[in-house]
C-alpha cells in the first residue's frame, strides 16, 4: 500500500502529491450541489456493476423485476453455474495465465528497461527504437500471423498458445526504463566496486528501487491478462481451455441460458479484479496515473 | 572464462548488455517483427488456409475498395470513435474538473467513477445487453414501461443498436480519463491560479485561460488513447451482437470484427490480411496527427 520510504525522495512517484486531497469542505450551497450531483453520477457509474451482482443473487421469478435488492436472496446461481463445472476451469485457467504472463513480464520488461537505460553498447539505440515501434503494430494485425505460426508449430488450444504473443510489452519496457533512469549511477558503480556482477546488480540493487513502477506494471499486465479476450478467442477450441471471458461468451451465447445465470457468470469474471481494487485503491490509482503519465 | 577477466570494464558492459538482451531480441523479431511483415506479404496473397498460397498483387486491396460492406465498416469504424472520443473527453473532464474541488468523501466518489474500469468489456457487454432487452426482459424499457413511456428498440434497431454498443465502451474508460484528468490539473502549479484570485478574475475566465490551455498535453494524451480504443472496439459489439455479429445490417460492425469474420469464419486469410494492414494504416496515420499536435507546443 505505502511507497517504501527507504527510496531517494527524488523516485519516490510525484503522483502520490497530486492525488492526495481537492481543496475545501462542502461549506456553501455551491458545493453541496456539486458534492450531490458527482454523488448521483457515481452512483449511475456503478449501477451496472449493481445490478450484475443483485441479479446473480435473485430467483430466476423475480429476475425481472426492477429492484436492486433482492426480495430473497440467493445463492443457488452460484451453486449452479460452478457445478456446471467450466466456469471452475475457465477461472484457473485466466489465473494460470494472467499470473505467468504477468510474472514473465516484470522480469523481461524490466531487464531489458534497465540494460536499455543503465548500459552503453553498440546498437543500444536501434534495439530501443525497434522495440518502441511495436508499439506501433495492433495486435489485431499480428492475430492471423500468430495463427499461423501457433498452428505449425501445434500451439492452437495450449497455454503456451494463450500466453506467447503478450510474455513481454515495449509499454512495461519503456514504462520501466523511465524509472530506471532514477536510479542513481552511484549505486550501480559501488555495487560494482563491491564485486557484484551485472545480474546481482539489477537484481538486489536496482529492483528494489523500482517497487511501485512494478507494482502498477504488474496490475495493468494481470488486468489486461484477465481481461483480454480476441486473442484467446481465436487460439482455444476447446472448451476446458477457455479463458474466463472467452468461456462467458459462449456461455451467454447459449440458447437455453437464462439472464440471471450469465450475470452470475458475469459477477464471477469481475468480482475477483474489484476486490482487488478495493484493497489496493490508492496504490493502484497511483499506478494508473504513474503509467499513463510516464508511459 | 579467462578472456572474459581479459576484458575492459566497457567490453564486459557490451557482453552483458547483450546476454541480456539475447532472448527479449529473438522474442520482438520472431513474435512481433516476423509477423508483421507476414501480415503485409499475406495481404498480398490469395489463399483460404487448407489450400495453397497464390500471388494475387493488389486483388485483396481492389475487392476491398470494391467491397460495399467494408465501407460501411469503415463509417461505423469513425463513427465510434466521432461520437466516443469527443464524448468521453468532455464527460471526463467535467467530472473531474468538479472532483477536484471536493474534498469531502473525495476518494470514495473517486472510487465510484473508477470502478467500471476494472471490470472486463465481455462481462460488462453481458450486463448492457441484458438492460437493452426488450419488456419484460430488460432493465431499461421495464423502467420505462414503469412510467408509461414507450418502448425502445436498442440492439435491433439500425440506427440506435452502433449508440447503443458503444456507451458500455464509453462508460468502461471514463474512469481512467477522469484520473488523468485530476493529475493534470493537480499539476498545474497553484501560483496561476492565486495570481487570478489577486487580480479578481472570474472563475470562467480562470477555467478558459489557465486550465484548459495548461491542460493541452493531458488532453492530448487522452484523445489519443481513446481513439485508438475506439478504432480497435471490438469486445462489446460481439458479445452484445452474438446472435448476428455487427448486426443488425452491419450497423455496429467495426474493422476488428470484419477482420475476425473474414479471417476465422470465412478463413479468407488474404483478404482479412488486407484489411489489418488498413487498420494499420488508419492507426498509423492517427498517431502521427497526434505527434505532430504534440511537437507543436
Amino acid at each position: 500500500m505505502t511507497v517504501a520510504t527507504d527510496i531517494p525522495a527524488t523516485i519516490r512517484p510525484s503522483s502520490e502529491t497530486l492525488l492526495t486531497a481537492g481543496q475545501g469542505k462542502p461549506r456553501n450551497m455551491g458545493q453541496l450541489v456539486r458534492w450531490l450531483l458527482l454523488f448521483i453520477g457515481g452512483i449511475i457509474m456503478i449501477m451496472p456493476i449493481a445490478y450484475m451482482i443483485s441479479t446473480s443473487l435473485k430467483w430466476p421469478h423475480e429476475v425481472y423485476n426492477v429492484n436492486l435488492i433482492p426480495e430473497e436472496p440467493t445463492i443457488e446461481n452460484y451453486t449452479y453455474v460452478l457445478e456446471d463445472g467450466r466456469f471452475y476451469w475457465w477461472f484457473v485457467n485466466s489465473i494460470i495465465i494472467a499470473t505467468i504472463t504477468t510474472i514473465c513480464n516484470l522480469f523481461f520488461d524490466s531487464l531489458v528497461g534497465y540494460t536499455l537505460c543503465k548500459f552503453r553498447f553498440p546498437g543500444r539505440q536501434i534495439v530501443f527504437i525497434a522495440i518502441l515501434s511495436t508499439l506501433m503494430i495492433p495486435t489485431e494485425m499480428l492475430v492471423i500471423p500468430w495463427y499461423l505460426m501457433s498452428q505449425s508449430f501445434g500451439w492452437l488450444d495450449s497455454y503456451w498458445g494463450i500466453m506467447f504473443p503478450g510474455l513481454m510489452t515495449a509499454f512495461g519496457t519503456f514504462l520501466m526504463k523511465q524509472f530506471f533512469e532514477s536510479v542513481p549511477d552511484e549505486f550501480i558503480e559501488a555495487a560494482r566496486i563491491d564485486g557484484l556482477n551485472e545480474l546481482q546488480i539489477w537484481w538486489t540493487v536496482a529492483m528494489p528501487l523500482v517497487k511501485p513502477a512494478l507494482a502498477a506494471l504488474a496490475i495493468f499486465v494481470f488486468l489486461g491478462n484477465w481481461t483480454a479476450f480476441l486473442w484467446p478467442l481465436i487460439v482455444t477450441n476447446s472448451t476446458e481451455m477457455y479463458t474466463i471471458p472467452v468461456g462467458l461468451s459462449g456461455f451467454g451465447d447459449e440458447a437455453d441460458v437464462a439472464w440471471e445465470l450469465i450475470m452470475t457468470g458475469a459477477a464471477i469474471s469481475t468480482i475477483p479484479t474489484l476486490v482487488v481494487f478495493l484493497i489496493f485503491q490508492r496504490f493502484i490509482i497511483r499506478g494508473v496515473v504513474m503509467a499513463g503519465l510516464k508511459g | 572464462m579467462r578472456a572474459y577477466q581479459n576484458l575492459t570494464i566497457k567490453h564486459k558492459q557490451i557482453v552483458w548488455a547483450w546476454a541480456f538482451l539475447a532472448i527479449p531480441v529473438l522474442f520482438y523479431g520472431v513474435i512481433r517483427f516476423y509477423p508483421t511483415g507476414t501480415a503485409f506479404v499475406i495481404s498480398f496473397q490469395e489463399w483460404n488456409l487448407l489450400g495453397t498460397r497464390t500471388w494475387a498483387g493488389l486483388e485483396n486491396y481492389v475487392r476491398l475498395w470494391n467491397d460495399p460492406v467494408f465501407w460501411k465498416v469503415f463509417q461505423n469504424t469513425f463513427v465510434y470513435l466521432l461520437i466516443g472520443t469527443p464524448v468521453s473527453l468532455v464527460l471526463s473532464f467535467i467530472i473531474a474538473y468538479h472532483l477536484d474541488k471536493l474534498r469531502f468523501m473525495h476518494g470514495f466518489l473517486r472510487m465510484l467513477y473508477f470502478l467500471p474500469f476494472m471490470t472486463s468489456a465481455v462481462a460488462m457487454a453481458w450486463v448492457w445487453r441484458w438492460f437493452y432487452q426488450g419488456v419484460p426482459i430488460g432493465l431499461f424499457n421495464n423502467v420505462l414501461a414503469k412510467f408509461g413511456i414507450a418502448q425502445i428498440e436498442f440492439l435491433n434497431s439500425t440506427t440506435n443498436a452502433l449508440p447503443a454498443v458503444l456507451a458500455p465502451a464509453v462508460w468502461a474508460g471514463l474512469g481512467f480519463q477522469i484520473i488523468i484528468f485530476m493529475a493534470g490539473i493537480r499539476a498545474i502549479p497553484t501560483s496561476y491560479y492565486e495570481a487570478a484570485k489577486i487580480d479578481g478574475v472570474g472563475w470562467w475566465t480562470v477555467l478558459t485561460q489557465i486550465t484548459l490551455p495548461l491542460l493541452k498535453p493531458t488532453m492530448v494524451f487522452i484523445v489519443v488513447f481513446s481513439s485508438i480504443g475506439f478504432l480497435r472496439i471490438f469486445d462489446h459489439v460481439f458479445n452484445m451482437t452474438t446472435n448476428n455479429p455487427g448486426g443488425p445490417l452491419n450497423s455496429t460492425k467495426p474493422l476488428v470484427l470484419m477482420i475476425y469474420d473474414t479471417a476465422f469464419n470465412g478463413f479468407n486469410m488474404g483478404y482479412a490480411a488486407a484489411q489489418t494492414v488498413v487498420l494499420f494504416t488508419i492507426l498509423l496515420v492517427v498517431s502521427l496527427i497526434q505527434l505532430r499536435l504534440l511537437r507543436s507546443e
